[in-house]
């Protein structure tokens, strides 16, 4: 993979652009191991939105004045970007959302429910995060759709026997599985799944909240119908999340919700729906999320997508190599493909007092179940702390956390 | 040989704590329980069932309780069921509305009287108030005790 040869991090620079990791919790430097579940900021992104408050906003397709049109010519840019940094092949299949959650219920609604006939199947797998379970089992229980969940290996690899199996009857309108999971960091061959998914008559979704942060991803390469991520994962702010449709899914999908922008015409007996990507974009849109979301987009771009993929994957390999090591310490899964994100439990402390102590080290791990409870109780543990790396992850911050881990199990002996 | 790493940790994980942690007292289901009711922190994943026997005057003549979680839910659950064996049910919910307020604010209200001894007891989880994010797992136990006396039919919950 190209992701290998790319040339390392400049990480001084790199950390100098995040504020905040130079704060201390503590007294101690932050060692801020959870950019999996949001992650921090660069002055590039603050700075956009700041900017674009202080001399460039108004509200988007509205206005005909010149504050309002420079507001929209932005708030289209940053659909442009997010529509190169996918590979799309046309900016209307980029729509703007509230955030993963919300995109996955878009779906989940407008093509579940709108154009997935009663009696035909989704398919999830037991890797999934909630955001992409619990709105699939309200589409199964609003409009008799069934739901099928695909089996992971024991080592956390998508079972594609198990999926082959559960396309076999051609039942099945819908694939919806992660990119990459957020537990286990297994990362999914996704252009097999959708060839496996085409051939059997079904479109396919990619749960990209994590894939897209940690390697480059092409909608095309892998022919994805739908993909979906969210930009406070990608060193963008909170309240925004993207949509990649293909465009004849689009022109078949009744809206999801009503309101203002999302129509050409209304009148008291009838609306007629804007052309999309509009029609799925009601009311004001995250206007200064997609400002930043765009400035995010130029950070990680501009540092390389493969370089970033390289420098987690060495993260991760040292983790591996280390934590193993560590009397009582066991990892959830060992994929082979995967991105900076691992699972851990240690046998004589439950994960949240792992993390606190941890916590003591100034160390930020997540503990619990990570939204993917299914996922918990597929390999039977009742909870796990999570270590995830973003592109700022530095190698001595792996051995602090395989140090305080080993301090730790002193500790709860 | 802790490791100096985590020593002013020793005020929230005493050694009472990581011992009632490891090995809970009255670990295990009361079969001619009167009421019971589980608990559950969704958030961290500590789940347990508590188990109460009453006295025909309705005082607490038992209480046992069986899951899993982390060290400090453990044992609270652990001491919770040591002390309000024998108390009356007036007297359990006052030393669990007293516990709440010690666990979030290092503060017992009304500790003295006919439970002192006891609260003296439950002192050493005092310690979590400094751990906003761990109140939770402290309390889950008294929460669910409250639902079982309530009548158990419900699930408790801290957060
Ligand atoms: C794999 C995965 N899917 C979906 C989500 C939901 O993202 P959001 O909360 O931004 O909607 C997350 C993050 O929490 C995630 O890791």
């Amino acid at each position: 993979m190209d992701g290998h040869m790319a040339p390392p991090l400049n990480l001084e620079a790199i950390r100098a652009d995040f504020p905040i990791l130079a704060e201390k919790v503590r007294g101690k430097p932050f060692t801020f191991l959870d950019s999996g579940a949001s992650a921090q900021k660069p002055r590039q992104v603050i700075g956009a939105m700041v900017r674009m408050m202080e001399t460039a906003y108004a509200n988007v397709h509205r206005g005909a004045y010149h504050m309002s049109e420079q507001a929209t010519e932005a708030y289209e840019a940053a659909r442009g970007a997010v529509a190169r940094f996918l590979n799309a092949g046309d900016v209307r299949e980029i729509i703007f959302t509230g955030s993963s959650t919300n995109a996955i219920n878009l779906v989940a609604h407008s093509y579940g429910r709108g154009v997935m006939k009663p009696g035909q199947a989704v398919v999830i797998s037991e890797m999934e995060h909630h955001a992409n379970i619990v709105p699939w089992q309200m589409a199964r229980d609003a409009h008799g759709l069934e739901l099928r969940v695909c089996r992971i290996t024991d080592s956390g690899e998508l079972d594609l026997d198990d999926l082959a199996a559960k396309l076999a009857d051609g039942k099945v309108g819908l694939v919806a599985v992660t990119h990459m999971s957020n537990v286990l960091g297994t990362v999914t061959p996704a252009a097999q799944i959708a060839r496996m998914a085409h051939e059997a008559g079904a479109k396919v979704l990619f749960d990209g909240s994590q894939a897209a942060v940690h390697r480059r991803v092409d909608v095309r390469e892998i022919d994805a119908d739908f993909y979906v991520f969210t930009g406070h994962k990608l060193y963008g702010p909170t309240g925004i999340g993207v949509l990649y449709a293909k465009g004849a899914l689009q022109e078949a999908m009744p809206p999801f919700l009503g309101g203002g922008d999302m129509i050409a015409e209304v009148s008291f007996e009838r609306s007629v729906w804007a052309p999309y990507p509009a029609k799925f974009e009601a009311g004001t849109p995250p206007i200064i999320e997609a400002i930043g979301l765009h400035a995010a987009i130029d950070y990680v771009t501009a540092i390389g997508m493969p370089a970033i993929e390289a420098h987690e994957r060495a993260l991760v390999d040292r983790a591996m190599a280390r934590l193993p090591q560590i009397e009582g310490v066991t990892l959830l899964g060992r994929a082979q493909d995967r991105g900076g994100v691992f699972a851990f439990a240690l046998d004589t402390a439950h994960a949240h007092d792992v993390a606190t102590l941890l916590d003591r080290a100034g160390i930020a791990v997540r503990s619990g179940r990570h939204c993917a409870e299914p996922l918990h109780a597929r390999f039977d543990v009742e909870s796990t702390c999570r270590a995830s790396f973003g592109l700022y992850t530095t190698p001595a911050e792996v051995d602090l956390l395989a140090d305080a881990l080993q301090q730790a199990r002193e500790f709860f002996r | 040989m802790s490791g100096g790493l985590f020593d002013d940790l020793r005020d929230l994980y005493q050694e009472v704590i990581l011992d009632h942690g490891r090995k809970p007292r009255n670990f295990k289901r009361l079969d001619d329980a009167d009421r019971s009711a589980r608990g559950d922190n969704p958030m961290c994943g500590d789940r347990m069932e508590l188990f109460l026997k009453l006295a025909p005057d309705g005082h607490i003549q038992d209480a046992a309780f069986q899951g899993r979680g982390c060290a400090i839910s453990m044992a609270s659950a652990s001491l919770m069921t040591d002390t309000v064996r024998g108390k009356t049910q007036d007297q359990a919910r006052k030393m669990g509305e007293n516990f709440r307020a010690l666990a979030m604010t290092g503060i017992c209200p009304d500790c003295g009287g006919d439970i002192a001894e006891d609260m003296e007891r439950l002192a050493p989880l005092s310690g979590v108030h400094d751990f906003p994010s761990r109140v939770k797992c402290a309390t889950l136990a008294w929460h669910t005790l409250n639902a079982a006396l309530d009548g158990g039919a419900k699930e408790a919950s801290s957060e």
